[in-house]
């Protein structure tokens, strides 16, 4: 992968000066409009600021027409949230949709063109029933190739887990314990689509979806909304006491069938665009002092922490024994409770993701809150590994 | 989906018809018109695969996606072919608990599902456990 480094020292440093987000759960009182427009004001009534101070709008989403029929989102949302005639436009890459959405916006301030740019994700998944809504995700794989002969999204992790197993000898109760450790955050998150804690056996006699991924190794189909506000940095003062800084932020590609992938245990478009946005950052995982990634399956974790660089292929599953990536661990993961116990409204959680990890720097965690939190990283996947987004924020330095 | 999106794949569901670069002679199935290792420089022609392999992972799917329900629970499994490329695919005539990383597979020729009780009935390829020659 090669990028215009060079001209990385050229540009804008670019700051977070508000976040919002609704809680995550089903929502069956209320639309995607609503639920956007609850986030993009919880954030605007942060700092205060008016619509007409944005500049620019753009909101992650996945599958508006699957889900509920409805294209041409963005317009959508910005009509709902009367901003008019601020250009909106859509992002979408699959469950990474909201943090490619914040990615470009991130652009957008770093190259000088805007200054406001307000980025949202939101999904509405629970409109269509269950099966449809399988079918819907499962677009996110090769569906010519994938989800053609019925393989569905749990079908397709299934297939990482059970290599995984195989070749480096996890347990099922070491996956288990990442969905126990993320449902105890996620206890500690009023915003949580679960707030119940699990235990070990609650998920080992949890039904199968697909073999060895039973029914608590999953994420939840779940409606929400998060959004932050954008400014640079030189002029962010203006907005916020406490702005947060984005001091990384990369995207890679991958193959989009899974089967095309050289290595099954490793998503390597997570390993390009760590090593972009570490070095980005000029940072190293020894800095990171909390994480957000990407679990929509248990599986999802296990590779995140070793793919990030924050152990050694084959050992996360020590990490997660040795409990150091819960609260006042060594390094705590997903401390919103992830997308596992948070909940994964596809195009809101790249969004979200950044939200906690804001809260957490802020110091703004409540019960859940990581002490002396510098640095956190953010890490969104969409479909099997075909995108990754590494985000990483920190406190002015 | 219309008739289109089914019929200009039938070389590669009836056939296992894939591809071949002949610059870097890697081999590649599904079809790709452009040789991603090569790309320009690429020339690609058609290659036939045996269709024999081994199951490199596997799963059970017991919540089907809408047009699956009646084959529930079912095998799929991410198949090496002889020849190196991978693809994912039902494995059928086993049953669930019966099926290992490592087994020698081979394709058979099976109906993949109906579009709707009157609509497009979709055949190509599955895969099936060989059998031993005891």
């Amino acid at each position: 992968m090669t990028r215009a480094s060079e001209n990385l020292g050229k540009k804008r440093d670019v700051a977070i000066v508000a976040v919002g987000s609704t809680k995550f759960g089903e929502h069956w009182d209320r639309s995607l409009a609503e639920l956007a427009t609850e986030a993009g004001f919880s954030a605007a009534s942060e700092i205060g600021i008016a619509g007409k101070e944005l500049e620019l709008f753009i909101v992650g989403n996945m599958s508006g027409g699957m889900f509920m029929g409805q294209e041409h989102v963005a317009a959508l949302v910005a009509d709902f949230l009367g901003l008019q005639p601020t250009p909106a436009l859509r992002v979408e890459a699959a469950c990474a949709s909201g943090s490619v959405a914040l990615r470009q916006g991130y652009i957008a301030v770093a190259s000088g063109i805007y200054d406001i740019v307000a980025v949202g994700g939101v999904e509405k998944m629970t409109d269509i029933p269950h099966g449809e809504a399988i079918l819907t995700l499962a677009g996110a794989m090769d569906f010519e190739w994938e989800a053609y002969i019925g393989a569905t999204f749990p079908g397709i992790y299934a297939l990482i887990t059970n290599r995984y197993m195989h070749e480096y000898g996890l347990t099922r109760e070491q996956l288990a314990k990442v969905a126990v450790k993320n449902h105890y955050h996620g206890s500690l998150n009023p915003l949580a689509h679960f707030q119940n804690r699990i235990t070990v056996e609650d998920v080992l006699k949890s039904p199968l979806v697909a073999d060895p991924i039973r029914l608590y190794d999953c994420s939840p189909i779940s409606d929400g909304a998060a959004c932050v506000i954008l400014a640079p940095l030189e002029k962010a003062r203006k907005y916020t006491d406490n702005p947060i800084v984005i001091s990384g932020c990369a995207q890679a590609s991958s193959t989009l069938g899974l089967y095309d992938r050289k290595d099954l245990c490793t998503i390597d478009a997570t390993v390009n665009a760590a090593k972009v946005a570490f070095e980005e950052a000029r940072l190293k995982p020894t800095d990171v002092d909390l994480l957000e990634v990407h679990d929509a399956f248990t599986i999802g974790e296990v590779l995140a922490l070793e793919d990030l660089g924050f152990c050694k292929k084959g050992e996360a599953a020590k990490l997660i024994d040795e409990e150091q990536t819960y609260l006042g661990g060594k390094l705590p993961v997903n401390m919103d409770g992830g997308l596992k116990a948070g909940g994964h409204p596809v195009g809101a959680t790249g969004v979200k993701q950044i939200v906690e990890i804001v809260r957490q720097l802020r110091g703004e965690a409540g019960k859940r809150q990581v002490k002396d939190a510098r640095v956190g990283l953010a890490h969104n996947v969409g479909g099997s590994g075909a995108t990754a987004v590494v985000t990483i924020l920190e406190r002015e330095r | 989906m219309g008739v289109p999106f089914h019929w200009r794949r039938y070389k590669e569901r009836y056939r296992l018809l894939g591809m071949k670069c002949d610059r870097c002679g890697q081999l590649f199935f599904p079809m790709r018109t452009v040789c991603p290792n090569c790309r320009r420089s690429g020339k690609v022609t058609p290659y036939r695969f045996s269709g024999k392999g081994k199951i490199f992972s596997y799963t059970v799917i017991r919540s089907p996606p809408h047009g699956f329900e009646a084959y529930a629970p079912y095998i799929v499994a991410l198949v090496e072919l002889e020849e190196g490329p991978k693809v994912i695919s039902q494995v059928v005539d086993c049953k669930p608990e019966d099926a290992r990383i490592g087994m020698p597979v081979e394709t058979c020729f099976r109906r993949i599902r109906s579009e709707s009780p009157e609509g497009i009935v979709i055949y190509g390829f599955k895969f099936k456990l060989v059998e031993s020659k005891q």
